[in-house]
């Protein structure tokens, strides 16, 4: 297992900002070098792995769903959570109550349902934490 | 001595709240500690010679890393020969380096 772990708390809903494919750059980043990541997805970042985002087609363009691979956040943090299946570790936690609030529990294998007081132990137990809030 | 890296993802131009980057990093250098900003997103566009008013060149004065993040200078068209001295072109991967390294704090603005 790597000794070095980052903890990462995001907050920004998917598709609104460039928060978040920073952050999913930082997150895929960190595995590539064998280090491991939390993630601690609050407010709207709880929607980030959430399943029932489908891909669209492009009317404007006339493209079609295959045509146009609309990218899906869900369908990054799956990757990440492939490559950080075990050493590095990804563990990614949604907090319970943004995801009731939200209606959004309906979330990615491998996500995990938690609450601040798992962020605090992670950010204690990391080499450094960022967090990433709106603005 | 402690080492801060902020990472200024705000378009100076857009908001004044850079302002808080330049005092803070500045005072912090200033107290001997290491100072590395970390420009990302919209924050690459103050890289440019031709953005005038930019506050980095006073930062790089003082002794601050600067890097630019080659990602964001990619989708914004800004190539390196554009950038003023003093910023380095720079990756997540060497971002992630940093963030590891004992007694780092960081900042995302």
């Amino acid at each position: 297992m790597s000794a070095k772990t980052l903890t990462l708390a995001l907050m920004d809903p998917p598709y609104e900002s460039a928060n978040s494919t920073t952050a999913l750059r930082i997150v895929a980043a960190a595995l590539k070098k064998g280090i491991n990541v939390n993630v601690f997805a609050y407010e709207g970042a709880v929607n980030l792995p959430f399943k029932d985002q489908a891909p669209h087609a492009n009317p404007v363009k006339g493209t079609t769903v295959e045509e146009e691979e609309h990218p899906t956040t869900r369908s990054f943090v799956a990757s990440l959570l492939e490559i950080g299946n075990g050493d590095p570790l990804l563990t990614w936690v949604n907090c319970g109550l943004c995801v009731d609030e939200r209606g959004a529990g309906n979330s990615i294998e491998g996500v995990k349902r938690g609450g601040p007081g798992d962020f605090l132990k992670m950010a204690q137990e990391s080499t450094n934490n960022l967090v990433i809030p709106t603005r | 001595m402690n080492s801060y890296v902020f990472i200024e993802s705000r378009d100076p131009f857009e908001s004044r709240d850079t302002e808080f980057i330049v005092e803070t990093a500045t005072t912090l250098k200033k107290s001997d500690n290491e100072v590395i900003i970390y420009l990302v997103q919209n924050g690459v566009l103050a890289v440019r010679q031709k953005a005038v008013g930019s506050h980095l060149a006073r930062l790089a004065k003082e002794g601050i890393t600067l890097m630019a993040d080659d990602f964001s200078l990619r989708e914004r068209g800004i190539v390196a020969t554009e950038m003023i001295s003093g910023v380095q072109e720079s990756n997540v991967a060497e971002l992630i380096e940093v963030l590891v390294r004992n007694n780092t704090k960081a900042i995302w603005h």
